[in-house]
């Protein structure tokens, strides 16, 4: 059983708005009394997830699931889809948009920064139907604590 | 130094003080694309750019910075003003360009 459940809307068309999960999650995690750069690496992922989901999928849903071991991150679309994983992996890779590039996104960072910043990372995809992206951080603590 | 010590020794202007008085400046990180940003600055750089939008100040806040540093005369619209100080960010405005302002913070930090 997680110790704490979160689960977060993404507005698909506020481009405003995206970090508020990210910036939820990282002050629950405060409360929680975990060790800054574990929060820093959850915050990362969420937040550059929240953003491919306000950039290539109109919104979607988060869910976080904190246990004394890890924090659990799944982040599901029904967006368009990765046509080639590999390729969307490499940095700078990106099909963003120009008005998300003038933002100081679509730099092709998203998802390698999220690979970077999780202990494990998973991406299933299907082309018209949508992503759900999984990924885990690893407090350091045993699975008792 | 903190934020506000750096701000008041060469005249930049504080846009939103946040926790620019209790933090000490650890870095220098310039750069304009946000997602190079969140995935490179370190906790507790200054943070330096010309991105002066809502996003800027949630990277802000993920990543950690000690302040955001405005360059070139950049400033921020009242929206964005406002959530920077909802969420205690330090900004700096400063009209000189983000080298000139990396130079001050790395002679200030030992850096050079």
């Amino acid at each position: 059983m997680p110790s704490l459940k979160l689960q977060y809307q993404v507005d698909g068309t506020d481009f405003t708005r995206a970090g508020e999960a990210s910036s939820s999650v990282k002050k629950n995690l405060r409360k929680l009394g975990m060790p800054a750069d574990i929060i820093r690496k959850v915050s990362i992922c969420l937040y550059e997830g929240e953003i491919n989901m306000v950039i290539h999928a109109d919104g979607g849903v988060i869910d976080v699931l904190v246990y004394p071991d890890r924090i659990e991150m799944i982040l599901a679309d029904t967006g368009k889809g990765i046509a080639d994983i590999d390729k969307a992996m490499q940095e700078g890779w990106s099909t963003a948009p120009d008005e998300v590039r003038s933002l100081g996104f679509g730099a092709g960072m998203g998802l390698p920064n999220m690979k970077k910043y999780s202990d494990e990372m998973r991406i299933e995809s299907t082309v018209g139907v949508g992503t759900t992206v999984y990924m885990t951080v690893r407090t350091g603590a045993s699975q008792s604590a | 130094m903190t934020p506000i010590e750096f701000a008041e020794k060469y005249g930049l202007t504080v846009s939103s003080p946040g926790e620019g008085d209790s933090r000490e400046i650890g870095g220098v990180y310039c750069c304009d694309l946000l997602s190079m940003v969140m995935g490179r600055a370190s906790e507790n750089d200054a943070f330096l750019t010309v991105m002066g939008n809502v996003n800027t100040v949630a990277v802000a806040v993920l990543a950690d910075v000690s302040c955001v540093i405005l360059c070139e005369g950049i400033q921020l619209d009242e929206p964005t003003l406002e959530k920077a100080r909802a969420q205690d960010v330090c900004v700096l405005l400063s009209p000189e360009p983000t080298f000139q302002v990396a130079l001050k913070l790395a002679r200030e930090l030992g850096m050079v």
